[in-house]
């Protein structure tokens, strides 16, 4: 009974599915917006960088975390080693625990096998999408499920039209380099469902910017992340007391 | 055609992507967490958020450094503006790539 709530309708009938699908789509396709130029941007570079059609498809369809496969072929076309580039994903993508432990507070009661499938769709993107629906109480995950893999798809055949023909395409045109950046911003907005939210966000934004200036690589998200969640917690308690 | 090095680094790359986001969904689901740890994680998609975007906005380069003149920020601010009105995901995205190519064909 305690998923009533995400399944108005049951998702063992037709319509019912049929209802995820879409509702699912709908959620998805600014994400899908987002994915294909910075998808077909990083099959341009991986062919670049000597990768095959098929070498740029099993990475987008294994691996599916962007940043650290932009990563990961600039350090093999400077012919980095396969243990360091296989070790700074790992760090690129550590942010994903705490993402997938935000999720988990609203899947008690999935299957193993469902979550499984979840995990590997876990990304900044459908994170935040699927996230700020699970705290409205207006999502299931079946839903999220929609979400992962439409972006997913989308990720995967950009990704492989860009090692094709991407050459072709000019770099910059539609503004298509900020359609991420656009996609944070109104995702952040969602978030900041009260005082406390802006506080974090703001220490996070702040730590972030100071970390990356002294840091190399992205391990400043996850630093400013816990250091602003943590900070703002204590502030909380310390108020309560 | 493959190169067997490559896939290496892909498989390599997948399990290590792939088990932080399983570890915690699988293992943290199916037991009640301390308050605390439940409130603590609430704050964090704003932290994380809020962590990606900035530097994106203020800085540039490798390695990075203070870079307040560049559309990045300015095409931000009207953006951030129309998601706060409409709360509207894929009309901010058109929005904000619309400015963003505006300001490049300005600038």
């Amino acid at each position: 009974m305690k998923n009533f709530w995400n399944n108005p309708i049951s998702p063992h009938n037709k319509r019912g599915t049929k209802t995820s699908i879409l509702q699912g789509l709908s959620a998805a396709w600014p994400i899908c917006l987002g994915y294909i130029p910075i998808g077909i941007a990083f099959g341009v570079l991986a062919q670049k960088a000597g990768l095959y059609p098929i070498e740029i498809m099993l990475m987008s369809i294994l691996v599916f975390a962007g940043s650290s496969q932009f990563i990961a072929v600039s350090m093999l076309s400077t012919g980095a080693g396969a243990l360091s580039i296989i070790l700074t994903t790992f760090a690129v993508n550590l942010r994903h625990l705490l993402m997938s432990s935000s999720l988990a507070v609203f899947l008690g009661d999935a299957t193993r096998r469902k979550l499984t499938l979840f995990a590997y769709g876990v990304t900044d993107e459908s994170f935040a999408v699927n996230h700020t629906r699970f705290s409205r109480k207006t999502w299931s995950l079946n839903r999220a499920l929609v979400v992962n893999h439409t972006a997913n798809l989308t990720w995967i055949v950009s990704s492989i039209i860009g090692g094709y023909s991407g050459r072709f395409i000019h770099q910059g045109a539609f503004g298509i380099d900020y359609a991420l950046t656009a996609m944070f911003i109104c995702l952040l907005i969602f978030q900041l469902k009260g005082r406390l939210y802006v506080l974090t966000a703001v220490i996070a934004g702040a730590v972030a910017v100071i970390l990356s200036l002294i840091i190399p690589g992205s391990s400043y998200i996850v630093l400013a992340s816990i250091i602003a969640a943590t900070t703002v917690l204590g502030l909380k308690k310390w108020g309560a007391r | 055609m493959i190169h067997p090095e490559v896939i290496w680094v892909i498989l390599g790359m997948a399990l290590v992507t792939y088990l932080p986001r399983w570890v915690p969904l699988v293992f943290l689901s199916r037991r009640n967490l301390p308050r605390w740890l439940v409130e603590w994680l609430d704050l964090i998609p704003a932290a994380i958020l809020s962590a990606l975007l900035l530097p994106e906005l203020v800085t540039n380069g490798t390695p990075r450094h203070i870079a307040l003149w560049q559309p990045e920020l300015w095409v931000a601010i009207p953006t951030f503006v129309f998601a706060l009105k409409t709360k509207s995901l894929g009309g901010t995205v058109v929005i904000g790539m619309a400015l963003f190519w505006l300001a490049h064909s300005v600038t």
